[in-house]
């Protein structure tokens, strides 16, 4: 029991599969509900997509988790119809501040441009990400979210993936065309399957620590090093909602987890940081050690592995969650399109080799945020106080500071799915890369802000200065593309005036795409259902587009 | 010449998108040049590293600042 938060008890509704001897066969199982699984389920529920979604438990993640969901993961909430209520409930923060001993010495923002909508960072209890989640999974028909539900056998086959699953109320088996396996770190499915996951596990334990208090600190991240609170190890305080807390303390490999968790241990660290006239009750303890680990690829014939399953990370840099749910976005309008027969099951491939790269990336930049914190020998430490003595005075020594990479997205420059620029940008709107987001005025109503009016789908967004200027040849050419086997809805992007034909058209209020995106009157972008670029011309062309569209769903251009 | 304070570190030849990216990736590979070796061994690892780079730079005025600024705070601090 938490002071803060009771944690919902969802009912276990006895399965009609239990009273037929026949399996029934579905089109996707996905594997546990959490914050990956979930969305793994919403996705495709929008896509028209029936999806069973199994877990064995009844409620939420239990205790203290994932804490900080980044601006991507929120702009992907935002299509899965939670990102308003995490924004809304947690606590939205954009200033890092790092201490050395007893002094500042840097602090970052992480946006530093204006002119986007999601914050850099929204701080909230894992269990209200999953709670949200759920609420939504529930409001969509083509969901089955069946709670103590456990996995317990899969076999995996040529057209089919048979799983066993366990109740309170008896064992069955139901079959699928493709199995989702979002079940966690620990992955029974991957282990079943005999499949590795190979990385190295960090000899440090992390006291993690929930307390509920009212204070008056500004919504930033804390981080400390070797503070005189906490001599020779690091230290990070997170606020979360309802008043609560998170400080994360170091303790070193040699600590012994069960002792460091006993109220009488963690009271008085929590005393010594927060001084003694600070009132505060302790909501959650735990003590964790941390792993950096993947399997080599993420889809195995008609099993998929996202999230936690596939890979993991060191929490530094929070990038845990954040890229579980940006696997679950690469992968949905792949499985779509390979189930509709309109892709080559060869597009899941890339999914594997997009989502394997980021992995990669997250875990170089978590291994080295770790390395950095918790410096392993006499030269590294040095190294590492170096670095903090140097910058209190120089600017260069704080770019060094790294007291965690917060989640980006990837920029998958090296996918096949890109249709290589033949014109010249200016920029970081490459193919490849995830959109950035600017302000805009919707002429037919909708969301002031330009993320929104992509994803799901393909888009092609073509810029003009005057909308209604959109001759007809390039009119009649966008009305193929919307008529395609995979279509490609067409939106204009301009200063002024409205497109003909009921095009979509967005004002460019503030110049800020034009800005970020280096557009000119007549330029073009093809833009994936996942937000990333899949090609861009200075003119349109629409055998070009054909050539990219073709390539940026996996069939051969 | 005035000695570079400024975050300058950058990979020519790797596209990056992240302003962190070279001055992290320069630092892993000066953690790892010193993987394995004894004390002994690090600080001459650590020495040939500082002429090497002071050869680099060349500038001995800009190379008695850099050394001004690294005692600072640490002698008598
Ligand atoms: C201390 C700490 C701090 C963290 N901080 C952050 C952060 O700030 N930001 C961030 O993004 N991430 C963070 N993370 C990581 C984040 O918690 C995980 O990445 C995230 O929970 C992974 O989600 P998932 O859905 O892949 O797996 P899980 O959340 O582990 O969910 C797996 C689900 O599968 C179910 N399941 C397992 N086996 C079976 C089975 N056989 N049958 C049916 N169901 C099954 C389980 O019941 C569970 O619900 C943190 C983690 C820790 C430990």
């Amino acid at each position: 029991m938490l002071k803060t938060y009771q944690y919902p008890k969802f009912p276990f509704v006895r399965p009609a599969e239990l009273d037929s001897p026949q399996t029934r066969h579905v089109p996707v199982i996905v594997v546990g509900a959490g914050p990956v699984g979930l969305s793994a389920a919403i996705d495709l529920a929008q896509r028209n997509i029936p999806v069973v979604l199994l877990d064995e438990d009844d409620t939420v993640s239990i205790g203290s988790r994932g804490v900080c969901y980044a601006k991507r993961a929120l702009e992907i909430l935002d299509r899965y119809g939670v990102g308003e209520r995490v924004v809304q409930k947690g606590v939205s923060w954009n200033v890092g501040r790092t201490f050395f001993r007893d002094e500042e010495v840097f602090r970052f923002n992480l946006v530093p441009e204006p002119d986007h909508h999601r914050p850099g960072m929204v701080n909230l209890q894992q269990y209200y990400l999953e709670e949200y989640l759920i609420d939504r999974a529930r409001e969509l028909p083509n969901i089955d979210l069946r709670w103590k539900s456990t996995v317990i056998g899969v076999t995996p086959g040529e057209d089919a993936v048979t799983v066993r699953v366990e109740t309170p109320a008896g064992a069955y088996a139901l079959s699928c065309d493709w199995l989702i396996a979002a079940d966690g770190a620990r992955s029974p499915i991957r282990r079943m399957l005999g499949l590795d996951i190979e990385g190295k596990i960090f000899m440090d334990r992390f006291l993690i620590a929930d307390v509920v208090m009212k204070a008056d600190f500004p919504p930033e991240r804390w981080f400390w090093f070797d503070p005189p609170f906490h001599p020779g190890q690091s230290v990070l305080l997170h606020r979360q909602a309802d008043d609560v807390w998170r400080i994360d303390f170091q303790l070193g490999w040699d600590a012994d987890p069960e002792e460091e968790k006993k109220p009488e241990r963690v009271i008085p660290r929590i005393r010594a940081m927060l001084g003694d006239d600070r009132e505060f009750e302790l909501e959650w303890v735990s003590v964790y050690t941390f792993q950096c680990r993947r399997m080599k690829r993420f889809n195995h014939g008609r099993v998929l592995f996202v999230g936690d399953s596939a890979h993991q990370v060191s929490p530094f840099g929070a990038r845990g969650a954040n890229s579980g749910i940006q696997d679950v976005d690469n992968l949905g309008w792949k499985l779509e399109l390979v189930m509709q027969g309109k892709a080559p099951a060869a597009l899941l491939d890339t999914y594997s080799d997009e989502r394997t790269y980021a992995a990669d990336e997250n875990i170089r930049n978590s291994t080295r945020s770790t390395d950095f914190i918790t410096p392993k020998g006499n030269v590294s430490k040095t190294f590492r106080n170096a670095v903090l003595g140097l910058a209190r005075h120089h600017p260069f020594a704080r770019g060094l500071v790294n007291s965690g990479r917060l989640s980006v997205p990837s920029f998958y420059v090296d996918s096949p799915l890109n249709t290589p620029d033949a014109d010249a940008f200016a920029g970081r709107m490459v193919p490849g890369a995830p959109m950035d987001d600017a302000p805009v005025a919707a002429a037919g109503g909708g969301s002031p802000w330009l993320l929104p009016h992509f994803g799901q789908g393909f888009r092609l967004m073509i810029a003009l200065d005057d909308a209604a200027a959109l001759d007809a040849a390039t009119a009649e050419g966008l009305a193929a593309l919307r008529r395609g086997a995979i279509p490609v809805e067409p939106i204009v992007i301009a200063r002024e005036g409205g497109a003909p034909g009921g095009i979509e058209t967005l004002h460019d209020v503030k110049g800020r795409v034009r800005e970020r995106y280096d557009l000119q009157p007549g330029t073009v972008y093809l833009v994936r259902p996942d937000q990333h670029v899949a090609a861009r011309w200075r003119r349109f062309d629409p055998a070009a587009i054909e050539a990219a569209l073709r390539r940026a769903s996996g069939q051969r251009a | 010449m005035m000695i570079t304070l400024e975050y300058n570190f950058r990979e020519p030849r790797t596209r990056t998108f992240y302003g962190y990216e070279a001055g992290d990736a320069f630092y892993e590979a000066l953690i790892e040049a010193h993987r394995d070796l004894d004390e002994e061994q690090s600080a001459l690892v650590n020495a040939r590293l500082v002429l090497l780079l002071a050869n680099h730079v060349g500038d001995v005025d800009l190379l008695r600042e850099a050394i001004r600024l690294a005692r600072e705070d640490v002698v008598g601090g």
